[in-house]
């Protein structure tokens, strides 16, 4: 049988069966439409009802109406930027981080085109925003932070509760992009004081095309859409039944695995030491600060990563890169460039990101296969002197 | 996810004619890690004939798939029958390759002409050209090749731009990127021939050049552990000294002079080059 070992969860996730099963009779029998008077489809806003508890507990809201759906977490975080933008018309500044999800970054390339000034925060060479950079930042025109919860590509947590806390002394909204965060640790809204927390249902073992933004009681914000009185108009259209459902079924697994989290971790160290053991060239990125218990992420240097992920494909091992050819863009990861890293090891960097589903046996699969894969491509790089037996790029 | 051609996942899983070649009597070099791909082609050239090739790369699959084809393809031609091999024929050896991934194949070609010339004795022809971004994924057009039309046809508005490059033609999704391009084009200061008014005296264009290389320059470049000095400024001749990894990196050198040309042609003159001592 092929082997298949799927280390792409940041990417997204396997659907957990358990949510899909509560899904398919919305996709059946139980197709009315929630806003209907009659109980056909009146009954239907029970289960979302249930779906939005699911979520609020899954953020440590103190409200279920504090919940949002949306289409995904881009729209979340669309909504949360533009929504309070355009209550606060007065106030032209943004502030976020240089390693931010492009659905933060270009929509604040965006906003500057449209007149508004933004601070981008820069992170140290771990990848941890600098916060007293953020505090001085601050000032009577800004109108929002946004700051990710953890970062996509290292899994570098930031410290949202200390910028959570000043913000609130000075009273200024703060958007808080949970993707790579909720499901995978812990998270308290109220601990973080943050106004707004965007989710994605994919990202934790929910479906595709589903997310959630959390609004605070009380925070002020217009809608994108105008339309009918769904979600309370905050986000107007008929509902995604089913996955709303799916993902109120999948953050309620992620709370109740929150407390195997440590072995997840365990898991992802015995990969990222099996792999500094082996392979020499090898050196973590974001590896001595806090980070997400399933994401590693690893630069092979003198070698190019695109060839690493098609070399591994080929054994049936499933991960990302952060080198320029990978992307549409043929630009290298932003974020491993604001981390100040040489381009030698941008363009040979490789994220695995594990989940609760991946096994030991998966992971001892990789390290067997992995050095291999690396010495044949070291072995053709011009950047690789063989008979030495160490790299020759920078003399 | 690039959709390759059996023969592509062929070669770059399995390439033929790796590694460094000791007796090659014509070595070309194009590329850079900085860029993210780099190629050495190694030819071993016997009476007018290539009898052997080898190349080592640094990239993704389908620049090793290139680069192996390249040297399938050239091994028992003439010098002079090698040298008519064009990127568009590696492709059609490869029997295809995603249109982003062109550029592997003409980091082929170009390591080939720069390996001829070194076994002629001659100075490599081939510089890396900046890549850009892409705008228009259906036509495969970046911000680099739009940038130039509209300055090489004065082009003033999106329309015009369309009928001259082609992008934004299929789908129109990148038309807004394309219109802030042009914007950015057209909010560039004028240049000394076009318009007057624009013209920088040449204190201020030593000014400009001194802090765009202490800005943006020197920050890319110590990223890799190098360092530029700038020793003089003669009209749009610009002469600087490249210090550390830079200076004695032979294969980066043309890159990096390269990138610093471009940066400064960028940022203050589209007139200027960059000489080095």
């Amino acid at each position: 049988m092929t082997k298949h070992v799927y280390l792409d969860n940041n990417a997204t996730t396997m659907v957990a069966p358990e949510a899909l099963e509560a899904m398919l009779p919305f996709y059946k029998e139980r197709y009315g439409n929630a806003s209907s008077m009659y109980s056909f489809g009146g009954l239907v806003a029970k289960d979302l009802d249930a779906a939005r508890h699911r979520v609020a507990e899954l953020l440590g809201a103190e409200f279920d109406y504090e919940i949002t759906f949306t289409g995904c977490a881009t729209e979340s975080d669309n909504m949360a930027v533009r929504g309070l933008l355009s209550y606060y018309r007065n106030k032209k500044h943004i502030i976020t981080s240089t390693v931010e999800h492009p659905a933060i970054i270009s929509l604040c390339r965006q906003l500057e085109k449209e007149g508004y000034r933004v601070t981008y925060v820069p992170v140290d060479k771990n990848g941890v925003v600098d916060v007293n950079y953020l505090k001085e930042s601050v000032d009577d025109d800004t109108a929002l932070v946004s700051i990710m919860h953890a970062n996509n590509e290292t899994g570098v947590i930031m410290p949202v509760e200390e910028i959570g806390a000043f913000l609130k002394e000075k009273k200024i909204p703060f958007h808080v992009d949970g993707v790579q965060a909720a499901g995978k640790i812990p998270v308290d809204v109220n601990k973080i004081n943050c106004d707004l927390y965007s989710i994605s249902a994919h990202k934790f073992h929910g479906p595709k095309g589903v997310g959630a933004l959390y609004v605070r009681k009380g925070t002020r914000m217009r809608p994108l859409m105008i339309g009918g009185h769904q979600e309370k108009g905050r986000r107007p259209g008929t509902e995604n039944v089913a996955g709303i459902v799916g993902m109120g079924v999948a953050a309620k697994m992620a709370v109740e695995n929150l407390e195997k989290e440590s072995s997840l971790a365990a898991l992802r160290d015995r990969l990222q030491k099996g792999i500094l053991e082996r392979v020499k060239t090898a050196s973590v990125n974001g590896g001595d600060v806090l980070r997400t218990p399933n994401t590693t992420n690893i630069s092979f240097e003198f070698i190019e990563g695109e060839s690493i992920l098609l070399y591994l494909d080929q054994k049936g091992i499933y991960v990302s890169t952060g080198s320029a050819c990978s992307t549409g863009s043929l630009e290298p990861s932003h974020v491993l460039r604001a981390m100040d890293l040489p381009f030698s090891k941008i363009h040979g960097s490789i994220r695995f990101s594990l989940s609760r589903y991946t096994t030991e046996e998966e992971v001892d699969y990789v390290l067997q296969e992995l050095p291999g894969v690396i010495q044949t491509l070291l072995e053709i790089s011009p950047f690789w002197d063989n008979e030495k037996g160490e790299g020759k790029i920078m003399e | 996810m690039w959709d390759y051609t059996d023969k592509v996942k062929d070669l770059y899983t399995n390439p033929v004619n790796v590694g460094k070649m000791e007796d090659a009597n014509g070595v070309g070099h194009v590329g850079s890690v900085v860029c993210g791909d780099a190629l050495t082609l190694y030819i071993k050239v016997e009476d007018g004939i290539i009898k052997d090739a080898s190349f080592e790369t640094f990239g993704c699959g389908s620049a090793i798939a290139s680069s192996s084809a390249l040297t399938e393809m050239i091994k028992g031609k003439t010098v002079e029958e090698a040298e008519k091999i064009t990127n568009a024929d590696i492709v059609e050896f490869l029997g295809g390759l995603p249109e982003q991934k062109i550029h592997c194949s003409v980091m082929g070609s170009e390591a080939l002409i720069n390996a001829i010339a070194d076994y002629r004795g001659e100075k490599p022809p081939v510089e890396d050209e900046p890549e850009g971004q892409i705008i228009c994924f259906c036509k495969n057009i970046t911000d680099v090749d739009l940038r130039k039309a509209i300055r090489e046809h004065n082009i003033k508005d999106v329309d015009t731009l369309m009928e001259v490059t082609e992008a934004g033609s299929v789908c129109g999704s990148c038309i807004p990127r394309m219109e802030d391009i042009l914007e950015e084009e057209l909010a560039k200061p004028c240049e000394e021939n076009v318009c007057e008014e624009g013209a920088m005296t040449n204190l201020q264009k030593i000014h400009k050049i001194e802090d765009v290389i202490n800005r943006i320059i020197r920050p890319g470049l110590k990223r890799d552990g190098g360092d530029v000095e700038l020793v003089d400024v003669q009209g749009d001749d610009v002469v600087v000294k490249l210090h550390g990894a830079c200076s004695t990196c032979v294969s980066a050198f043309a890159t990096l002079q390269h990138f610093v040309q471009e940066e400064l042609r960028k940022n203050v003159s589209e007139k200027i080059n960059v000489k080095h001592i």
